[in-house]
Order: C-alpha cells, then sequence, then structure tokens
C-alpha cells in the first residue's frame, strides 16, 4: 500500500462518514423508512386505491404476520456478517501473503 | 463457452424474447406481489439467458485459473455487504446499493448477474425484502441492467484513457443509478398513470427513487474504488489471473 493510497483511502472514507451522516443531521425528525415503501405508496397513489399484493412473502406466510423488526436485523447483520466475513478472510490472506513473499510491488 | 453451452444460452435467449413479445409490463427491489404474474415470468424470462451466459463465463474462468474463484467470492461478498447496507438519505427515507459495479469490473456483466441472484434470493426469502414473484424482474435490473452499464461505462473510460479509479468510480455509481431506473420502468408499465401513461408512471416513480438514490450512488462509487485499490495493492496475481488490466 502506497502512502498515496492510504491517503486517498482515507479521504474517501472520511468523505463516506460525511455522506450518511449529513442526512440524519440534517433532517431531523425524518422518519428514513425505506423507499420500498414509498413505491408501493406511489402505487397506491397512481391506481387509486390501496394495492393488495397478489402473493405474500413466504417467510411472512410461515409466521402468519410480518417479520418482528428486531429479527429484520438479526437477518440483515447475518447477511452483512456473511460478506465481510468471506472478504476480510481474503483480504487478510493476501496482505500476509504480499508480506511473506516480500514482492516489492505488492508491499510498497 | 462449448458449443452446447452456446446452444443453450441461444436457446433461452429465444425464449427470453418470445415473452419480450407479450406486453412488456412488468424493477431494483419490486415488492412481492406487485408485478401482474404474466410480467412476473416475461421478466424471468428475460433474465435467464444473462444468467446462463454468466454461470458459464465464470466457470469457464474458474477452469482457466483457479484464483479467479477467490475474486468471484469477493465480489459476491462485496454485493452481500453492500445490499445489505440501509443508508439514509437525503429525502428523508433509507435506500441501499447494490454493490453489483465491482463485479461487473472485474468478471464482466453477464457473470455478476449470477452473484446478484443468490442476495436476491437471500432477501427475498428471509426478509420479505424484493420478492421471489418479482425476483426476475429485480434479477433483470439489478444483476443485468445495472452491470452491463457499468462495464460499459468502465470500458468506455478505458478507452478515452480517463483515471482507472475514475473510470471505476462513474461505472460503480452510474450502475447503481440505472438500477433504479430500470425498476421506475418496469414499475412504470405495470402502473400506467391514468394521466401520464406509461411515461407519466415513470417520472412519478424516478421521483421516488432518483433523489434517494443519487448520494447512495455516490457512496457505491466511492466504496467500490476502496475496495479496488485495497486489490490492486495486495491482490495482483489474481487480478491478473480475471484479465483486468495492469495499468
Amino acid at each position: 500500500m502506497t502512502k498515496k493510497n492510504k491517503k486517498t483511502i482515507a479521504l474517501l472514507v472520511v468523505l463516506c462518514v460525511v455522506l450518511i451522516a449529513a442526512p440524519v443531521l440534517a433532517l431531523r425528525g425524518a422518519e428514513f423508512g425505506g423507499s420500498d415503501d414509498a413505491g408501493s405508496d406511489k402505487v397506491a397513489e397512481i391506481t387509486g386505491t390501496a394495492y393488495e399484493p397478489w402473493f405474500t412473502p413466504v417467510f411472512e406466510q410461515l409466521l402468519g404476520g410480518e417479520l418482528p423488526g428486531e429479527l429484520e436485523s438479526l437477518i440483515f447483520c447475518v447477511q452483512t456478517g456473511i460478506g465481510v466475513g468471506v472478504l476480510a478472510f481474503f483480504l487478510g490472506r493476501f496482505v500476509e501473503r504480499a508480506k511473506w513473499t516480500g514482492d516489492k510491488a505488492k508491499t510498497e | 463457452m462449448t458449443g452446447k453451452q452456446k446452444r443453450l444460452v441461444r436457446l433461452t435467449a429465444c425464449a427470453a424474447l418470445c415473452c419480450g413479445m407479450l406486453p412488456m409490463a412488468g424493477a431494483m427491489h419490486i415488492m412481492e406481489g406487485y408485478l401482474p404474474p404474466a410480467m412476473c415470468i416475461a421478466w424471468g424470462a428475460v433474465a435467464l439467458p444473462f444468467l446462463a451466459a454468466g454461470y458459464f463465463s465464470l466457470k469457464k474462468r474458474v477452469a482457466a485459473d483457479r484464483r479467479a474463484l477467490t475474486l468471484a467470492a469477493m465480489a459476491g461478498a462485496f454485493i452481500f455487504v453492500i445490499s445489505s447496507l440501509k443508508i439514509p438519505s437525503v429525502t428523508g427515507s433509507c435506500s441501499h446499493m447494490t454493490g453489483t459495479g465491482l463485479g461487473a469490473i472485474l468478471f464482466g456483466p453477464s457473470a455478476v448477474s449470477v452473484l446478484g441472484i443468490i442476495v436476491l434470493l437471500f432477501q427475498a426469502i428471509l426478509l420479505a425484502h424484493g420478492g421471489l414473484t418479482s425476483l426476475g424482474a429485480n434479477t433483470f435490473s439489478m444483476a443485468v441492467a445495472g452491470p452491463f452499464v457499468s462495464y460499459g461505462i468502465y470500458k468506455l473510460c478505458g478507452r478515452l484513457r480517463i483515471n482507472k479509479m475514475v473510470a471505476v468510480f462513474l461505472a460503480a455509481s452510474l450502475g447503481d443509478l440505472f438500477t433504479y431506473g430500470v425498476t421506475s420502468l418496469q414499475l412504470a408499465l405495470a402502473y400506467p398513470s391514468a394521466t401520464g401513461g406509461v411515461a407519466g408512471s415513470v417520472v412519478e416513480f424516478l421521483g421516488v427513487f432518483a433523489p434517494t438514490q443519487l448520494p447512495l450512488a455516490v457512496l457505491e462509487g466511492i466504496l467500490t474504488v476502496i475496495t479496488m485499490i485495497a486489490l490492486e495493492s495486495y491482490a495482483r496475481p489474481e487480478l491478473r489471473a480475471v484479465g483486468f488490466g495492469e495499468a
């Protein structure tokens, strides 16, 4: 990792945090609901009636209702966890490999 | 691709065309049960040839060099992470990114469709996010249309000799935006507005998705660039294995 790359990454990470934090701070009291729901609202607006989906999600049928919010965030976390796990595992191997092979192109 | 594989891809492409003839009415995560059944099937059929082509292209890459598998897993994991994060946006609602740009740049657009559908299935079954009935339509917008735009832009930037990281940024963010554009179109086809028809509806849905998605598209571009820098620094042999240009 070159010094320049390190700087770029630091800068980009800061930018990301700002991008995410700005709306939250700027729009205090906003609900931050999902835009998929906004989509459903729009459908209702266009058709003039509340649209009745003709198929309910398999999991919701099984549960006989909506997935509780806490469990939903659990499953989202599992998804993130699987992803980060795989990414970090391989990246970690790459970094170590670069270290041990002593390849200048990779370690500089 | 062997002759047999080519035939299969062609066959599914024909089937897709046939279905395309049907009134193409039918988007990224369209809610379960929100598309009429005919459209669900039509979009599924349209996405199928890309999935088949993607599967074979991935298989070929991995057979040629096993290191490609590592990168494929990482590209898939990237989509997993990115699409699980709901990010607040300027409009006061949340949306999430697609993460398909990285895979499209590394493996080409069709291969990403395979990675994308895994994520879509996960979310559709467990999270009631998107849906099984709208899987075809969602696959088309997130795992086919978006990546194709990303790939096209990346290649175009290469031709124009634009800085590689800028190219990665543009490819990922515009691909993300385009996904939502397709979603709007798909929803509009299913729900043409009474006054403005399909076009009127497209504007309505874009009005919902676009302002929310714009900052997220920028974010996706940045995250993809960071990952790309990390890969270029530490995973040169793997990048070479998938034919990613050394520059």
